[in-house]
């Protein structure tokens, strides 16, 4: 029934005539030139506030877990209610429109710069509550075990407790690292010429919606089943042998 | 048992289908039977817009309704009611191709390929594409834009206008997209963007509705022409003629500039403001020589 035209992709972005060999040169670029540039700025804007919601979650969920530090405690939880409790779209805006406004510096910072800031500490709430819930999910006698042994607060931490959390929670992180690469399609809104970005303008261009928002789809899905992949090898790397997050089912503590 | 509802269903769907089908190709004759006309309004454009309430008003949708007026004498039913229909620039072919609506006059651009599922009555606004900027930033023509950041919006033949100027005056300009007109206007108001290159009746409306008007210019040479038209369904010549002869009375008669004056010069409503906007000469061009020419053909001049 459908009448597909995947020519379209060969199509150069000025003349729209067909190119040979799909692809153009220097300032001549088709729609598939195009569609991997498009993709590359997801790739970029997923991954650097994948870095950064992984590095700010770790130290929220980690101090709000921390015993005889309540105001610190109440500093994380705060910063996961705050982040959670705002829609994306909306965060996206406040960061692009309204810090700039408010603080005159951050009006020179490229958009590329504060859509990934408000990705990265969007996720970085959702990765602390993970964090947090890793860490509490690991019977107190952990540590209590590490204090015995004369381990610091940082120490027990880095040797006992997060070796353990981490493993349990790498499953809600892989569905977060690959949730990261579907919500940066909200960075079109503030200009950035990503796949959404792209599947919009491109379909109005060539007047072939479908085959522009399947090309667009079939990229997503692939760069969402790289992440998960790795976070597979990671997950069957770190396995502990009779640890609850080994994956058989079996036992627990 | 169930087969049974399942077939019944099928047949009834398709006997519908079949009897709405037969009449798609004599719009006349459905209009006349039903009494009412299926006519599609924009919500949010420069030509045909909401004030509310589930009033339609603009340019093109008061026009649409002045022919309707015609359609009563030529189908003679005098009780034509119209049913306003609100339409996308996504879905309007689509629901004129299945019936939903009988025809539509908003911002559509008339072009070789959408008239290959659809017909166009006769040009009667013509869109040029501009450039708007703040007065002092001293851009007066496109190659004051070289090295600068021009703004303009998702999903608009715009995009594609700008990139060909940008080629044919061998200037580089970085492009930035708005995901909405209000947006892009927004990115030239805050600074992020020195230009914005839109339609120019969308440049004029965004100016009006902003902060302090007399901060912005609508400056340079046309960067493109589109003829806005009506849609009406394909292979449909009786609807074709007889929407085009309206439009043809309402030229001669002095009564489409009148409406483009009350549209285009005097203050609208919501704002109470007035768009400023002198009929160019590519559309007294277009009054005066009736036609269904599409964008492509304008090109070529």
């Amino acid at each position: 029934m459908l009448n597909m035209d995947w020519a379209v992709f060969c199509k150069d972005t000025i003349t729209g005539d067909v190119m040979s060999g799909c692809l153009g040169q220097g300032r001549d670029i088709t729609y598939l030139n195009w569609i991997f540039t498009a993709w590359g700025w997801t790739v970029s804007v997923s991954l650097t506030a994948l870095v950064i919601a992984l590095v700010v979650g770790s130290v929220i969920g980690v101090i709000r877990t921390l015993p005889d530090s309540p105001w610190l405690v109440r500093l994380g939880n705060t910063w996961v209610e705050m982040f959670r409790n705002i829609p994306l779209l909306v965060q996206i805006f406040l960061w692009y429109h309204v810090v700039p406004a408010l603080i005159p510096p951050m009006r020179d910072m490229p958009s590329f710069a504060l859509v990934v800031i408000a990705l990265g500490l969007f996720t970085s709430a959702r990765i602390a509550e993970q964090v947090r819930a890793g860490v509490q999910a690991l019977p107190k006698g952990q540590r209590y075990a590490g204090m015995a042994l004369g381990f610091t607060t940082p120490q027990y931490y880095r040797y006992v407790i997060l070796p353990m959390a981490y493993r349990i929670i790498i499953p809600p992180l892989t569905s977060e690292s690959m949730n990261i690469f579907k919500n940066s399609s909200v960075a079109f809104a503030v200009s950035i010429p990503e796949l959404t970005q792209y599947a919009m303008q491109v379909g109005e261009e060539t007047s072939r919606p479908v085959e522009v928002y399947l090309a667009v789809t079939v990229l997503y899905i692939i760069s969402a089943l790289v992440i998960n992949r790795i976070m597979a090898f990671i997950e069957k790397r770190s396995r502990v042998p009779g640890f609850v997050a080994s994956g058989t089912g079996a036992g627990g503590h | 048992m169930k087969k049974h509802v399942i077939a019944l269903a099928a047949m009834s769907l398709s006997l519908v289908a079949g009897s709405a089908f037969a009449q798609l190709n004599d719009t006349l004759a459905k209009i006349k039977s039903s009494g009412t006309v299926n006519l599609g309004v924009r919500d949010s454009s420069g030509l045909g817009f909401t004030i509310g309430g589930g009033k339609y008003v603009g340019f093109h949708t008061e026009m649409a309704e002045r022919i309707v007026d015609d359609l009563k004498k030529v189908t003679g039913n005098p009780n034509l009611k119209i049913n306003y229909q609100v339409i996308t620039s996504q879905n309007r072919i689509p629901l004129l191709q299945n019936g939903t609506i009988d025809f539509e006059c908003g911002s559509t651009t008339n072009n070789v390929a959408r008239q290959k599922d659809v017909a166009f009555a006769v040009t009667t606004y013509v869109e040029e594409v501009r450039i708007a900027t703040k007065n002092n930033s001293g851009i007066k023509s496109v190659k004051d834009l070289n090295g600068k950041t021009v703004a303009t919006t998702t999903g608009t033949t715009s995009v594609q206008t700008l990139r060909k100027n940008e080629r044919a005056s061998g200037i580089e300009f970085k492009e930035v997209m708005g995901k909405d007109h209000a947006d892009s206007f927004l990115l030239l108001e805050s600074g992020r963007a020195d230009a914005f290159v839109m339609d120019g009746s969308i440049l004029a409306a965004n100016i009006a509705k902003s902060k302090s008007p007399k901060d912005y210019a609508v400056v340079g040479e046309v960067l493109n022409v589109e003829p806005i038209a009506c849609m009406l369904r394909k292979d449909d010549p009786k609807m074709k003629v007889a929407v085009d002869d309206s439009i043809k009375r309402q030229i001669k008669d002095g009564s489409l500039a009148k409406l483009y004056d009350k549209w285009f010069m005097q203050p609208i409503p919501p704002n109470n403001v007035s768009l400023n906007m002198p009929l160019s000469e590519s559309n007294k061009a277009a009054w005066a020589n009736p036609n269904d020419k599409p964008m492509e053909d304008y090109a070529k001049k």
